[in-house]
């Protein structure tokens, strides 16, 4: 008996009275979803439709609405900080309880709140952008969304069972090493963090496939839309940079795990071994969340200027030279390791070197303002916002990297301003725009413009207010993750300010959720299929799209050719009977079941209880084996459904 | 107009996929052995290190040749894509050694 008081005790978190509160409201939760599903007997659609979907558009909106959920989550975590730093001396978090918080947010921001936002809009808009039926390998990508779920699910589960980990994003070592570090946080990390990259990897290998290989006739490489330029990069970024962080999580948990010492300095290890290992794959990241953002406002830009693109081949090749430039500088993350001045001295040149190709491309969106014709939507906004935003953050990120000044400025509140600076200004920002943007297309209405506007404004200045007297902070000497500060230190009246606009960005969240619920009943809907007067080929087809996205694949003379499409009056022979049959594949359960398999075997090996990471690694492969021999994988959309799918949608002809 | 253009995996397999077969067992066997030489024996760490590499290299080809159509497809494809992947794989290794050697 006492052994298994023992043994609750430690495998629920305990003791903490905001925990409590967050178990009752996952019940709660839960139980709710369970009633609403089995009362209005949703069950079986809701598997049909959606857990095993293998459609490009489906797999994008549920990555979406992940992300907003984590963004949920790690927005609270951000709040709880703020909160606690509002003023010197508090004591509404533990120490503890702030590293916990600290290190959850950022890796729920940057692993799964960022990556499956733009990975879902990558999936939205990349296939109809091309003019393809869906991606390469459909099963693949479904594939990728549940292994992404089940790490994020994984990771998330760590603070009601077993322990947050409490390492910092970056779990160094010898902190996150098993000595100083013991418990199972580090571990959930490890094994949410492994799981969720081994699906990214595939999204990678992916939208490479679909991009090279799918796209409709007469598109050539310099004839794509932008954004699908960016997943181009992204995804040769994402297929080089992860297998490094694969590497690197598998070495730290066979130390943490099976004793080894890769990172322990007392058999030989070294620890800094993982600070190098974690950021040549933590840079090329950096730009594989930003490069797609860059695509977004690409799009939207062209679109509400009503102008071409300015300089696309200089698009092109900054963002190439970015994906390559992206390799070589990360040492700038760890100037202060003291690697020696010629190491530092190289990756801070390499560092200044990658902001120019940056440079290159503001200058193209400044161009593409010029004489156009701007209509200020809500996409628009956050584009245009995007721009000064970013540059705040991208020219504090070039003082940073001046190795010596670093010295000053490491780790303390200027780099923690500087990098939400790009993440928000850069990535959130267009996952909004690209939100907006390409909401139509999703769900067949107009999010409503004037809440959209209002949560713009509310969550920029907000944002501003926020971030910017944190520089000031850090120039005061603030460091990062100090969970109190003492009064007298001049820091108060900044952090305050900083507390205040933390919240404000909430606020303008909750807009935006309400926006989503009111358009969703009373938007706008959406009947033209092209409701901004698009440029590409995604509006050429109705909103939402239908499965097969184009009843005939267009072929595609020029850039920007749906535009030239509607002058031309040719967009009209996408959708001109007669049809021919379409292939498409089928949908399958085996990706969920096998994400469930990953997740069970998973939670096993963060408890190290290592027969039920077995049990799950025999899953796994039973999956795999399973779908090896699954023959009837794909089917035919006959003449008469074609034709009254698009009958329905009042363009048959 | 085309109609054809459909899935990219739309061609059917016919026969034993042998080759990939094959080029798993190899792969878990180089790994297996890496493990075991590093376990097993108490080699000085320049010949672990040596034999380490060995069987990684090998084991690149292996994939490369069973797995990933290296034969098949465009040169030009194909030189890109190699090239870009040693220079990363330099900037990789030759980074991490100059950076942890903590000596300049």
């Amino acid at each position: 008996m006492e052994n298994i008081k023992h043994f609750l005790g430690n495998f629920f978190v305990t003791g903490e009275p905001m925990i409590y509160m967050a178990d009752v409201a996952i019940v709660l939760v839960s139980l709710g979803i369970i009633f609403v599903l089995t009362y209005f007997k949703k069950w079986k659609w809701l598997w049909k439709e959606w857990l095993t979907t293998v459609d490009a558009k489906k797999i994008g909106i549920m990555y979406i609405i992940a992300a907003l959920l984590m963004l949920f989550r790690g927005g609270v975590d951000a709040l709880l900080m703020r909160t606690q730093l509002a003023l010197p001396n508090l004591h509404f978090l533990d120490s503890q309880h702030y590293n916990e918080i600290f290190t959850t947010h950022g890796t729920i921001m940057i692993l799964f709140m960022a990556m499956p936002f733009i990975i879902g809009l990558f999936n939205i808009a990349v296939p109809l952008q091309i003019g393809a039926r869906d991606v390469a390998f459909p099963f693949l990508n479904a594939v990728s969304f549940w292994l992404f779920f089940a790490g994020a699910m994984l990771f998330n589960l760590s603070f009601v069972i077993g322990g947050s980990p409490d390492a910092g994003w970056t779990s160094y070592t010898p902190l996150a090493g098993k000595e100083l570090d013991p418990g199972v946080g580090e571990n959930y990390y490890l094994l949410g963090l492994q799981i969720a990259g081994i699906g990214t990897l595939a999204t990678g290998v992916n939208f490479f496939t679909t991009i090279i290989k799918m796209r409709a006739p007469g598109m050539s490489l310099m004839k794509m839309p932008m954004f699908t330029w960016s997943v181009l990069v992204t995804s040769v970024i994402i297929m080089f940079a992860f297998p490094v962080l694969t590497v690197a999580l598998a070495m730290l948990t066979i130390d943490r795990l099976f004793d080894a010492h890769f990172f322990t300095v007392a058999a030989g290890g070294q620890p800094m071994q993982w600070a190098n290992l974690f950021w040549i794959w933590g840079h090329p990241e950096v730009y594989i969340v930003i490069l797609p953002a860059f695509g977004v406002f690409s799009e939207v830009i062209a679109t509400f200027s009503r102008k071409k693109l300015f300089g696309y081949h200089a698009m092109v090749f900054s963002m190439v030279a970015i994906s390559v430039l992206g390799f070589i500088t990360w040492v700038h993350h760890f100037f202060t390791m003291g690697a020696g001045p010629g190491v530092n001295s190289f990756f801070s040149l390499s560092t200044m070197l990658i902001a120019i190709p940056t440079g290159v491309k503001v200058f193209n969106w400044l161009f593409t303002l010029n004489k156009g014709k701007i209509q200020f939507t809500t996409a628009m906004l956050w584009a245009l916002a995007f721009i000064p935003n970013f540059l705040i953050g991208g020219l504090t990120g070039v003082m940073l990297a001046v190795a010596p000044a670093d010295y000053q400025y490491h780790n303390s509140y200027f780099l923690i301003s500087h990098f939400h600076y790009v993440l928000i200004g850069g990535t959130v920002f267009a996952a909004f725009a690209g939100l907006t943007y390409w909401w139509p297309k999703m769900f067949g209405h107009i999010l409503n413009e004037r809440l959209g506007k209002w949560a713009f404004w509310v969550f920029m200045i907000s944002f501003n207010v926020c971030f910017l007297p944190m520089y000031l902070v850090g120039l005061l000497g603030m460091t990062r993750r100090m969970y109190t500060y003492p009064a007298g230190l001049g820091w108060t009246s900044l952090n305050l300010i900083e507390t205040i606009g933390a919240f404000g960005m909430g606020l303008g969240f909750i807009i935006m959720v309400y926006n989503i619920y009111w358009s969703a009943r009373y938007g706008e809907r959406d009947t033209t299929g092209d409701p901004w007067d698009g440029r590409t080929l995604e509006w050429a087809t109705t909103s939402p799209a239908p499965e097969y996205n184009f009843a005939h694949i267009p072929t595609i003379q020029q850039v920007d050719d749906f535009y030239y499409m509607k002058k031309e009056g040719r967009q009209k022979e996408i959708s001109k009977a007669p049809y021919k049959p379409i292939h498409m594949p089928n949908n399958s359960g085996v990706p969920i079941i096998m994400a469930v398999f990953f997740f069970i075997g998973g939670f096993g090996l963060v408890f190290e209880w290592i027969w039920m990471g077995i049990l799950g690694g025999i899953g796994v492969l039973a999956c795999m084996l399973y779908r090896s021999f699954e023959t009837h994988d794909h089917h035919y959309i006959p003449v008469d459904e074609i034709e009254r799918t698009e009958r329905e949608a009042g363009r048959f002809s | 107009m085309s109609n054809e253009h459909t899935q990219a995996h739309a061609s059917e397999h016919t026969g034993f996929p042998w080759k990939h077969v094959i080029g798993l067992v190899l792969s878990l066997i180089l790994t297996f052995a890496a493990l075991w030489c590093v376990t097993s024996f108490a080699f000085s760490p320049a010949l672990i290190v040596t034999v380490i590499v060995i069987l990684a290299v090998v084991q690149a080809f292996v994939q490369l040749f069973m797995f990933m159509h290296i034969t098949e497809g465009s040169k030009v494809w194909q030189i890109t894509a190699i090239g870009f992947g040693a220079f990363i794989a330099f900037c990789v290794v030759a980074g991490t050694l100059w950076i942890m050697l903590f000596a300049l």
